[in-house]
C-alpha cells in the first residue's frame, strides 16, 4: 500500500523516457548556446572573432578581455573598465535586499499574526504594487527622490527598490506564514514572549526556505534592473547601465570578445546566486504554495 | 468567590454572541472539565481565561485580581494546546525553558525546574531532541512539562489528548489525574469526550451553543442532569429518553410505557410531586445500566420495578451484555451482565431501578426537579 502511495513519480516506459531526455536535452543546448558563444569569444582575440568563426574555440587563449571589460575598457567617456560600476551594484544590492526581505517578512509576520482590521485591505494594496509597471512611476519617483536629495545616488536606488520590492517580499513571507500554526505564536505570548521575540526567535529560525526566496528574487531583480538604474543612477550608475554604455560605445572600433567578457561579468551573480541557492528556491517557492 | 472566578462573561464576535453569561466559580485545586459538543465555545471560554481572546462582558479573576485587561504573560496560567504548539526549532529542554527565560529567571533556577519536571513527566532523556523526533505520547508529555515548570497558578487544557490514538489516550488520561492528585494544582480543561470529562474532573461545566447547561460534579450532572442535553450527551449508551404518561395508581404516580405490543406497562416513580403531572405527557429518562436482568438488579435500591418486554436484539460487549428493545415506540437499551441469558426475540422480565429515572417535561425539556 504504502509503497505505491509513496511513489509519486509517473511511471513511463522506456520509450517515452529516452524521449523525455531528448527533448530536455534539446532544450538544454538551445539555452547553451548563446552562453556557450559568449564564453568562447570572450576568451580569444579580436581578430579570430572579426575574421573567422564565432562557433570555433579559440586558437590563441587569452584572459585580456576580461580584464580589459574589469579595468580598462572605455566605459561612456572614462576608461575604467566595469569595475566601479560592479562595487556600484553590490553597494545598491545587498542593502536593497537585505531591507526589502526583513520588512517583507515582518509585514508577512504582522498580517498573519497579528491581524488588525482592514489587514486583508492592506495586503490587497500591497499585492497591487507588484502589478504597477516601472515606466509609470519613473517622473514622480524623480521628483520624490529629488526633493529628498536623494537622486543620482546609491542611497536613492536602494529606497526605489525597496520601495518597488516590498509588495514581492510581503506576498511570499505572508504565504509562508499563513501556513505557520498560530497556536505556536499565542504559546509563546503566555511564554511571555513579545513582539519581536516572537518573530526572531520562533518565526524567523523556520523562515529559511522563504527567506531564500525573497533573497533569489529581489537580487536577480535588482542586479538585472536597467530602468531604474539608467534613470536615477546619475554618476552611480549601475552594471547594467554601464554595460549598456561599454557596448555601445560608438568611438573606435567595437571590441566584441571585451563585450562578450562584460556581460558575463554582468550576469555572473545572479547566476551564482542560482547555482549556490537555487534548489532552495523552488522547494521554497512550493512550501509557500500549499497553505495560504 | 472562588480561585478563579468567571463572572457573567459573554463573547460576541460582531453581532454574534457565541457565549451567554457564563458564570463559572472554580476553587484552588479544582480539576474543572468544559465539555459540549462542537462549536459550542469551549475553547472560546478557555482562550478567555488564557487572555488570548478579548471578553466582551462581565469579568475574569484569578486570586481574587480581575485579569481582563492583563497580558497573558502575566496572569500566571500556563497552557497546552491541543497541537501541543511545540517550537520546533528548539530543543525539548528549551521549549520547556523558553517561558522561564521570558520572564527572566536566572539560568540556574531554570534548569533546576527543568531537571524536576522531566524526572517527573519521564521525558529526562529526551531534552535534547527537536519535537520532530519525538512520537505523539512523548511530544505530549513536553507540552506539559512546558506548563509545569512555569509552577502556575491555572492550568489550561485544550483537548490535550484528541490527537492521540485510543490506548494511549486512556494511559494519559491516567497520567494528568495522577499529576492532579500529586500536584493539587487547579486545571480548566477543555474537552468533547464525556469520558475524559466524567473521568477526570471534580466538576463539570457542559456547554451547548454558548451557555452553561449544568455545573456539578460527574455525579450530579450523570445522576441528575438538569435537561435533556445533559442528560443524551453524558454518558455512553446515552440514556434512554421514553415518551410516558404520568398515571395514578393507589395514588402513587407512574410512568406509563407501552412494551414492544403495544400494550401499558407501569413503573412506579419514586418522585411523588410527579402526582402533579397526572394524566400528562412527560420524556422518562433512564441509563442503560438502570435496565437490567432481575438478578443484576442494585440490591441497595428500594423501588425496583419488573417490566415485561420482548428483546430485539443483543449485542454482548465482554463486560457486558446490551439488549435493545422497543418502549413507547423508541428503541431503549438495557445494560446486563455478560453472563445474562436473553436471546432476541425472547419475552424477558426487566428489572428497571425506578430510584435512578428521571423526568423531563417535554416542552422545556427541563428536568422536572423533585
Ligand atoms: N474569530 C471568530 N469569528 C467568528 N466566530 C467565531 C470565531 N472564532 C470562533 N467563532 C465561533 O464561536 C463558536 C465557538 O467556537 P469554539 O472554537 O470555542 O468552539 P469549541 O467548543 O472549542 O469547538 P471544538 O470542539 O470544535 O473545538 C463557534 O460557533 C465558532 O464558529
Ligand atoms: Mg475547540
Amino acid at each position: 500500500m504504502s509503497a505505491v502511495t509513496q511513489d509519486t513519480a509517473v511511471r513511463t516506459g522506456r520509450i517515452t523516457r529516452t524521449f523525455i531526455y531528448v527533448v530536455l536535452l534539446v532544450f538544454a543546448l538551445f539555452y547553451l548556446l548563446p552562453f556557450f558563444v559568449m564564453v568562447v569569444n570572450s576568451v580569444k582575440p579580436l581578430s579570430e572573432i572579426t575574421g573567422g568563426n564565432m562557433m570555433a574555440l579559440p586558437q590563441v587563449w587569452t584572459l585580456e578581455p576580461w580584464r580589459q571589460a574589469w579595468s580598462t575598457a572605455q566605459v561612456g567617456v572614462e576608461p575604467t573598465g566595469l569595475r566601479p560600476y560592479f562595487m556600484n551594484s553590490v553597494m545598491m544590492v545587498v542593502p536593497a535586499v537585505a531591507i526589502s526581505t526583513v520588512v517583507g517578512a515582518l509585514n508577512g509576520y504582522v498580517l498573519t499574526k497579528w491581524r488588525f482590521r482592514g489587514d486583508s485591505i492592506l495586503f490587497g494594496l500591497m499585492l497591487f504594487s507588484c502589478f504597477i509597471p516601472f515606466q509609470i512611476v519613473l517622473i514622480p519617483m524623480a521628483r520624490l527622490l529629488g526633493l529628498m536629495g536623494l537622486a543620482g545616488s546609491v542611497p536613492g536606488l536602494i529606497l526605489v527598490h525597496v520601495v518597488y520590492g516590498i509588495g514581492f517580499t510581503t506576498l511570499y513571507f505572508r504565504n509562508y506564514y499563513a501556513a505557520f500554526p498560530t497556536e505556536l505564536v499565542r504559546a509563546a505570548m503566555i511564554d511571555g514572549a513579545g513582539f519581536f521575540q516572537i518573530f526572531w526567535r520562533i518565526m524567523l529560525p523556520v523562515s529559511g526556505p522563504i527567506i531564500v526566496v525573497s533573497v533569489i528574487w529581489q537580487f536577480t531583480n535588482i542586479w538585472n534592473d536597467f530602468l531604474f538604474g539608467v534613470s536615477f543612477g546619475g554618476t552611480s550608475q549601475p552594471m547594467t547601465a554601464a554595460l549598456n554604455n561599454l557596448v555601445n560605445s560608438s568611438t573606435g572600433v567595437k571590441e566584441y570578445n571585451v563585450h562578450f567578457a562584460g556581460a558575463i561579468l554582468a550576469a555572473l551573480p545572479t547566476l551564482i546566486v542560482y547555482i549556490v541557492a537555487g534548489r532552495y528556491f523552488v522547494r521554497g517557492l512550493m512550501a509557500g504554495s500549499v497553505k495560504g | 468567590m472562588g480561585f478563579l472566578d468567571i463572572r457573567n462573561v459573554t463573547k460576541s464576535y460582531g453581532a454574534v454572541e457565541v457565549l451567554h453569561r457564563v458564570d463559572i466559580a472554580v476553587e484552588e485545586g479544582e480539576f474543572l472539565v468544559l465539555v459540549g459538543p462542537s462549536g459550542c465555545g469551549k475553547s472560546t471560554l478557555l482562550n478567555m481565561i488564557a487572555g488570548l481572546e478579548g471578553i466582551t462582558s462581565g469579568d475574569i479573576a484569578i486570586k481574587g485580581r480581575v485579569i481582563n485587561n492583563v497580558h497573558p504573560s502575566k496572569r500566571n496560567i500556563a497552557m497546552v494546546f491541543q497541537s501541543y504548539a511545540l517550537y520546533p526549532n528548539m530543543t525539548v529542554g528549551q521549549n520547556m525553558t523558553f517561558g522561564l527565560e521570558m520572564h527572566g529567571v536566572p539560568k540556574l533556577e531554570r534548569e533546576k525546574a527543568l531537571a524536576e519536571v522531566s524526572k517527573l513527566l519521564q521525558i529526562d532523556h529526551l531534552l535534547d531532541r527537536k519535537p520532530g523526533q519525538l512520537s505523539g505520547g512523548q511530544r505530549q508529555r513536553v507540552a506539559m512539562g512546558r506548563a509545569l515548570v512555569r509552577d502556575p497558578d491555572v492550568f489550561l487544557f485544550d483537548e490535550p489528548l484528541s490527537n492521540l490514538d485510543a490506548k494511549l489516550r486512556v494511559d494519559m488520561r491516567t497520567e494528568i489525574k495522577k499529576l492532579h492528585q500529586k500536584l493539587k494544582t487547579t486545571i480548566v480543561y477543555v474537552t468533547h469526550d464525556q469520558i475524559e470529562a466524567m473521568t477526570l474532573s471534580t466538576r463539570i461545566a457542559v456547554m451547548n451553543k454558548g451557555y452553561v447547561q449544568q455545573l456539578g460534579t460527574p455525579k450530579e450532572i450523570y445522576d441528575t442532569p438538569s435537561n435533556l442535553f445533559v442528560a443524551t450527551f453524558m454518558g455512553s449508551p446515552a440514556m434512554n429518553i421514553i415518551p410516558a404518561k404520568v398515571a395514578m395508581v393507589n395514588g402513587v404516580p407512574h410512568a406509563e410505557v407501552m412494551d414492544a405490543d403495544g400494550k401499558p406497562c407501569h413503573l412506579r416513580f419514586d418522585q411523588a410531586n410527579l402526582a402533579d403531572w397526572a394524566g400528562k405527557e412527560i420524556l422518562l429518562g433512564i441509563r442503560p445500566e438502570v435496565i437490567t436482568d432481575p438478578e443484576g438488579a442494585d440490591r441497595a435500591s428500594r423501588n425496583i420495578q419488573s417490566l415485561r418486554n420482548r428483546v430485539t436484539v443483543t449485542e454482548p460487549a465482554g463486560s457486558d451484555t446490551f439488549v435493545t428493545m422497543t418502549l413507547s415506540g423508541k428503541d431503549a437499551i438495557a445494560r446486563m451482565r455478560a453472563d445474562a441469558t436473553v436471546a432476541p426475540g425472547q419475552v424477558f422480565d426487566f428489572a428497571v431501578n425506578m430510584e435512578k429515572a428521571v423526568a423531563f417535561d417535554p416542552k422545556t425539556e427541563e428536568r422536572i426537579r423533585p
